[in-house]
């Protein structure tokens, strides 16, 4: 940051990463999808019909209207209504806002204990490195869904549905958090343990820098560029868990509905032929994490970082 | 070799005592299993005698020892729903689990090898990129979803008319947009073959294997894309290597090179990380129970949750843990003995 003559922006400007974004058609495409959805939910309130939240919006004669274009839609909803006569653009919209929420939340989540747990690890080395990593390995080869499954399914043993039902979202966040950890400390630990051996760790070491200072103010800068590339790529990971727990009735509540908890929903209907309940939410949920691994294969492509393989 | 055995072995108990660990705590944190027995007319001075008469009373440690030699000896305790022994249940309900997840393997085993093989021989051919963006696509698609499109499209049946149902070519059109539908997305079916023990087969009727369709080509949808991209990098680093320029040199002939050599040094790693995923996909055989009302131990586990069966879920994540911690140590014995190269002891270089 020596240059304060060239702003941040003609910095950007000049950088590989744009440089590579303009000519990276898949990855342009990604993004206006994904800054569309990502916009769409956060005004919601404003762009939604109706509120799928007040139940004095909602007619139960509505009930199973099927999307405009075919026989007997109505006008009034686009996208046809659910089984409790919610308007599906509404739910939708309002349910990608909250499975947007629970995946960013969880990676930040799992970000800081990934950053934390990564760096104590292939920092400090020793027995630190072998308790953490071999904790990692378990849960790893236990599959970060199975783990989500039963610390969700204790928690709702334990907290009952109603109370579940309220905290949801941060249930949500912790659980998916807890369980997908591993992969960021993974990450973090090899990016350590390779900036660990450079003669600036030594030079801040020589200068009498504390353990802390050095770990969090010097390595962790460096190994940032693998952290943002899994992260992006968690994001979608997250999201994906998430619907899974709300499929299985340990996520969102149906009042509260998720992109899972909208499929759930809608899947007890799709043999009577109201298709359109549970496979529109179901295409929005592909669509978003379809294109935010998209964006993470080119990132991961741009920035080449060492990332854990497999 | 053997100081390697040791320690694989010793780790998978150190794992497992961690789950035991685990369960036990569930157990005892999770509702009174006095409430659950006696009712509420039993009074203070009998509860506490009951208490006393079941060993509540006792320290933790103690407790957890109990919890643990029961464990041992395949007493894992009463399902509060089923009234009978949590063991006895789960081996009820393994026998179709495990049948979905061959049914997914072999599915899986059929498709990813040509596939990934083909990708990594000729990547730029536009079949290679239609599969390598099919398998991107794949890995986005959450496996209950493309459950719930597989019932749309083969048990319920799409008919589509966008066409002219008059002209020749609109019909046919029609009906090659449309599905018939007609595959049973329920169950297992009543035609079950009663194999030994609890197992009751469906690989051997017609309608049994009707019924294990859809089911495991779902769970085979998730792991697929996986195992390609997989057969793929390794074939691809394989074919870069010295040993193989040196075979083309000799003039071997491409089918001999591709298949003989390098396939075999592919499959290596692909077994041990298949073996890994294999044991993932108990994960995945929730999801994909739940929607088909496969009647496995995952639609067993979920409704265990639901009716607070505290016994069975704590039996269930037993069980699991000891398949993972099973196949993952066998897995890495079976590395360590086709890999002499890998570190059998795991001292630092």
């Amino acid at each position: 940051m020596t240059t304060a003559t060239i702003s941040r922006w003609d910095r950007f400007r000049e950088s590989f990463l744009w440089y590579s974004f303009k000519r990276d058609k898949i990855a342009i495409i990604s993004f206006i999808v994904l800054l569309a959805m990502v916009l769409a939910a956060i005004f919601a309130p404003l762009l939604a019909p109706a509120d799928p939240y007040d139940l004095a919006q909602i007619n139960i004669m509505n009930s199973e209207l099927p999307p405009a274009g075919m026989a007997g839609s109505d006008p009034a909803f686009p996208l046809g209504t659910d089984a409790q006569g919610r308007d599906m653009l509404s739910t939708i919209l309002y349910g990608t806002r909250v499975s947007l929420l629970i995946g960013f939340g969880a990676v930040v989540l799992q970000a800081a204990l990934g950053i934390v747990f990564g760096l104590l690890a292939g920092y400090l080395g020793g027995r630190v490195d072998s308790i953490l990593m071999r904790i990692a390995d378990v849960q790893l080869s236990f599959s970060t869904l199975m783990v989500a499954i039963i610390v969700g399914a204790v928690f709702k043993a334990s907290f009952g549905n109603l109370m579940f039902g309220e905290i949801a979202i941060y249930m949500l966040i912790f659980i998916i958090g807890i369980a997908e950890w591993p992969q960021i400390a993974r990450t973090v630990r090899a990016s350590v343990l390779a900036e660990k051996k450079k003669e600036y760790v030594d030079a801040a070491k020589v200068m009498g820098f504390r353990t802390g200072r050095i770990m969090f103010r010097h390595i962790l800068p460096n190994t940032l560029s693998p952290i943002f590339v899994i992260a992006t790529v968690q994001i979608a990971n997250a999201i994906i868990s998430e619907a899974a727990l709300s499929f299985l009735g340990l996520g969102m509540p149906e009042t509260q509905p998720s992109l899972g908890s909208l499929i759930k929903s809608g899947f007890d209907y799709i043999q009577s032929g109201s298709w359109w309940i549970t496979l529109l939410p179901g295409l929005v949920l592909v669509v978003l994490v379809l294109v935010i691994n998209l964006l993470g294969d080119w990132l991961r492509d741009v920035m080449n970082p060492r990332l854990y393989k497999g | 070799m053997l100081a390697f055995l040791v320690q694989r072995i010793s780790q998978a108990l150190l794992v497992m005592f961690v789950i035991s660990v685990i369960a036990f705590a569930i157990q005892d944190g999770l509702g009174d299993p006095l409430q659950q027995m006696v009712g509420m007319s039993v009074s203070q001075d009998e509860r506490e005698a009951i208490r006393e008469d079941m060993g509540l009373n006792d320290s933790l440690v103690v407790q957890y020892f109990r919890f643990a030699a029961n464990a041992a000896q395949g007493d894992l305790g009463t399902s509060y729903f089923y009234g009978k022994p949590t063991l006895d249940v789960i081996l009820e309900h393994l026998p179709a689990t495990l049948e979905l997840v061959i049914g997914a393997s072999l599915i899986i085993l059929v498709f990813s090898v040509p596939i990934g093989v083909y990708a990594a021989i000729r990547p730029q051919a536009w079949l290679s990129k239609f599969f390598m963006g099919i398998s991107t696509v794949g890995i986005s698609i959450p496996v209950f979803l493309t459950a719930i499109v597989l019932i749309q499209l083969f048990s319920i049946g799409v008919a589509v008319n966008p066409f002219p149902q008059d002209a020749g070519w609109g019909r046919w059109l029609n009906g090659a947009l449309s599905t018939e539908g007609g595959l049973p997305s329920y169950g297992r079916g009543d035609e079950l073959t009663p194999l030994f023990g609890t197992w009751n087969s469906g690989f051997f009727s017609h309608d049994g294997i009707l019924h294990l369709i859809l089911p495991s080509v779902s769970l085979a949808s998730i792991m697929l894309p996986l195992f390609i991209r997989l057969i793929r990098a390794e074939m691809m680093e394989v074919l870069q290597s010295d040993y193989i320029r040196y075979a083309r040199a000799k003039g071997l002939g491409a089918g001999r090179v591709n298949f003989l050599h390098a396939l075999k040094n592919t499959m290596l790693p692909v077994i041990t990380v298949g073996g890994v995923q294999i044991g993932i996909m108990v994960a995945y055989t929730i999801l994909t129970e739940t929607v088909f009302q496969w009647p496995g131990v995952g639609l067993m586990f979920l409704e265990a949750i639901t009716r607070s069966d505290i016994p069975l879920i704590v039996a269930y994540l037993m069980v699991v843990g000891l398949i993972f911690v099973i196949t993952n140590t066998l897995v890495d014995l079976l590395y360590g003995l086709v890999n002499p190269t890998v570190k059998l002891t795991g001292k630092k270089a």
